[in-house]
């Protein structure tokens, strides 16, 4: 069993008691609402005449299905009713909800951590899996299902089980073009999709210190997709900066000095005890791609596709299956994979950072003639930040769409879909058959330059092969185009 | 408030025929695709469960067991190896639950499945690959073949009718067993009535604003 890690310290402050069953009672800090997975939720809590106990530490928001254009209400079919079931539940609670009118909506984990409502040594849970993201600020966050969400409406807390504690140690200086993202596509492609079911993920070492926040939770965001419900790093200088300029703490320093020491105790102690260690050299890495319909089956873009008899033999037949539909063949590179659809957005790789990188790809290029190419930031704050830099302008005249934040083509909930057996070189996390909305669609997984790469050139490509174009003035200094 | 006056049954064991889905890493986007989420309540889900690998784009019925007739009856899925990974939509079992699944045996779950499998009663038991192969197996063969699916005593025992029944060692994960067992797997009102340590828990929280 671990021992003085951040996991234990705030598991143990959070513990409220055991539970007959054996699993622990959990103080929820902070619960973060969307609108697909609540409604059922606030519908049995209504069947059992039950109130919301803590609406003040509630938050919600619209992601999933909520238009990405066009955005008139009412919005069209059942978009419209679970708009309006959510702001019928958030009225009537009195929870705080960024709606689209606020300009303050987005992906629920790109809203969490860009308002301070996420912050370290607390426990955030969300009725959707990738809340494993909220753990790069230093909170122990995790996905919960409907049922959960029950209890965290009706009692501010959730039953758990303790994990252990696994800890990757990151070493080394990342390359070019290699970003967080491969960092855990490697991850899961080294320790399989299933291989963190027991753990969390406690991600360390030099490569994880030098990544900023937002790189920082697109490591954690997908630590779900290797099967652990919770990733997180510990906090840093850099963690601090990035709350001391949030709306949590922005006017009330006192707050933030006060709060701060919590922070530091509750780091893992340098001697604290884990139950697994990993360590992965990050300078060897290279931009990863997906072959397959699992975030597990990845490769190095200039790497062979692995043949299914040299895996291992519980992954052979999926690995077979996943070749099939993806129609690629062992021993070929991903490089060169035609595709006709590049959707740069998702809770994985749609923040600021991550559109500036692209951008630089993208700048004084033009979308390729066969390709359909979108940008979906991550939130309406992400949206008007890269306006002001004036990405927009850059993305549009390489023939991007640039669209209203939200989900989007991550799932294909909204009318953002691929089409047939379209494939798509997308900066989100799941490759799953079905998963952008077309049963024969294909999802390439990549980093968001990539995905830039893979737009302009209409097929996968080698970022790295293509030079980086400085951002043309009008990108970053222009006045003009910054008060657009 | 008063607490939950909901009586909860306890699930010791479930039986009935079985129902194959053989594959590793099925994840609830087949279980369930998204596009059957934009529903309010989770009623009418079981038709649309693994829709898209049932069913061609025109509609038309493909080979998958949850269309052969043979299994129409089933309460015990018996699945391969990380079933249920990726999104945390309860859709999936609740999808699973209302086509009439009461039970899923399989290697090994993901556990957002596996905790929202025991918020509605299913128990999700694991066994060894060999041992659910086998399984798999006798359930193409005997789709009328019994099933039991005992939670408290984490075995599974099967054989065809008139014949010598085989017993699975199995293991159900120790706080699920308790749960379905002594009828605890509704922790709702379980934890409602800790609400005084509860506020104690927040209080100790340097993080936690004072409530008036
Ligand atoms: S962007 Fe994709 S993965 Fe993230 S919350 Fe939305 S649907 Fe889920």
């Amino acid at each position: 069993m671990s021992e003085g890690t951040l996991y234990d310290k705030v598991w143990d402050r959070h513990k409220v008691t055991e539970l007959p069953t054996g699993q622990d009672q959990l103080f929820v800090g902070l619960h973060l609402v969307h609108e697909v997975t609540s409604p059922q939720a606030f519908g049995m809590l209504r069947e059992r005449g039950l109130d919301v106990a803590y609406p003040e530490r509630t938050h919600a928001t619209v992601d999933h299905i909520v238009p990405t254009d066009g955005r008139e209400r009412p919005y069209e079919g059942a978009a419209e009713e679970m708009m309006a079931e959510l702001e019928e539940n958030v009225r009537e609670a009195g929870i705080e909800f960024s709606s689209p009118d606020t300009g303050d909506q987005g992906i629920v984990h790109v809203v969490g951590p860009e308002q301070g409502l996420t912050q370290p040594g607390t426990t955030v849970v969300c009725g959707d899996s990738h809340t494993s993201t909220h753990g790069a600020m230093g909170a122990l966050a995790f996905g919960i299902g409907t049922s959960q969400i029950r209890d965290v409406l009706a009692t501010g807390t959730v039953a758990m089980e303790k994990k252990d504690v696994r800890r990757i140690r990151v070493t080394g200086e990342l390359g070019d073009g290699v970003e967080a993202k491969d960092v855990i596509l490697e991850i899961i492609r080294r320790l399989g999709t299933d291989g963190g079911v027991g753990y969390v993920y406690e991600y360390a070492g030099e490569a994880i210190e030098n990544l900023g926040l937002e790189g920082r939770m697109s490591i954690c965001n997908m630590s779900i997709e290797g099967g652990a419900r919770a990733g997180y790093v510990n906090p840093d200088e850099k963690t601090y900066e990035w709350l001391e300029d949030t709306d949590a703490f922005r006017d009330d320093p006192e707050k933030f000095e006060r709060l701060k020491p919590y922070w530091e105790s509750i780091r893992s102690d340098e001697d604290a005890e884990y139950d697994d260690e990993v360590v992965i050299d990050g300078s060897a890495l290279e931009p990863m791609v997906t072959w397959g319909t699992t975030p597990g089956q990845g490769v190095g873009v200039t790497e062979p596709i692995p043949a299914p008899e040299d895996l291992p033999e519980d992954k052979q037949d999926t690995a077979r299956r996943a070749q099939e539909h993806m129609r690629v063949e062992p021993g070929e590179t991903m490089a060169g994979y035609p595709i006709d659809v590049a959707f740069l957005g998702s809770c994985t790789n749609a923040r600021l950072p991550d559109l500036r990188r692209a951008a630089r790809v993208v700048a004084g290029r033009e979308v390729h003639p066969d390709v359909r190419a979108m940008v979906v930031p991550g939130s309406q704050r992400v949206k008007a930040a890269a306006e002001s830099e004036g990405l927009d302008q850059v993305f549009r005249d390489a023939g991007f769409d640039w669209r209203g934040a939200g989900c989007s083509m991550c799932l294909g909930m909204n009318d953002d879909q691929l089409e047939g057996d379209e494939a798509s070189a997308s900066s989100s996390n799941r490759n799953f058959v079905g998963r952008q909305g077309s049963k024969e669609g294909r999802t390439v997984l990549m980093n968001p330059q990539m995905v830039a790469a893979a737009a302009i050139e209409g097929e996968v490509t080698d970022v790295r092969e293509l030079d980086e174009r400085e951002l043309p003035e009008s990108a970053s200094t222009d006045a003009e185009v910054a008060e657009r | 408030m008063t607490g939950d006056e909901t009586a909860i049954e306890t699930v010791e064991r479930v039986s009935g025929t079985g129902i194959p889905v053989r594959g590793n890493d099925i994840d609830t986007d087949q279980i369930i695709p998204a596009r059957f989420l934009k529903v309010v309540t989770f009623d009418g889900l079981g038709q649309f469960a693994f829709h898209d690998v049932r069913f061609t784009d025109d509609d038309e019925p493909k080979d998958h067991p949850f269309n052969e007739d043979r299994f129409r009856n089933a309460s015990v899925l018996v699945v391969n190896s990380n079933f249920g990974c990726g999104s945390s939509r309860e859709h999936a079992p609740q999808a699973l639950k209302r086509w009439g699944i009461d039970a899923v045996v399989g290697e090994s779950f993901a556990e957002i499945f596996a905790g929202n499998c025991l918020a509605l009663g299913v128990p999700t038991v694991t066994a060894s690959a060999r041992e659910i192969e086998a399984l798999q197996d006798f359930v193409d063969e005997n789709p009328d073949g019994e099933i039991e699916v005992d939670v408290a005593d984490e075995s599974v025992r099967y054989g065809a009718p008139n014949s010598e029944h085989h017993e699975i060692d199995a293991t159900v994960d120790e706080a699920q067993r308790k749960a379905l067992v002594e009828g605890v797997w509704d922790t709702t009102a379980l934890m409602k009535s800790n609400a005084g340590a509860v506020t104690e828990t927040a209080r100790s929280l340097p993080y936690v604003e004072e409530a008036e």
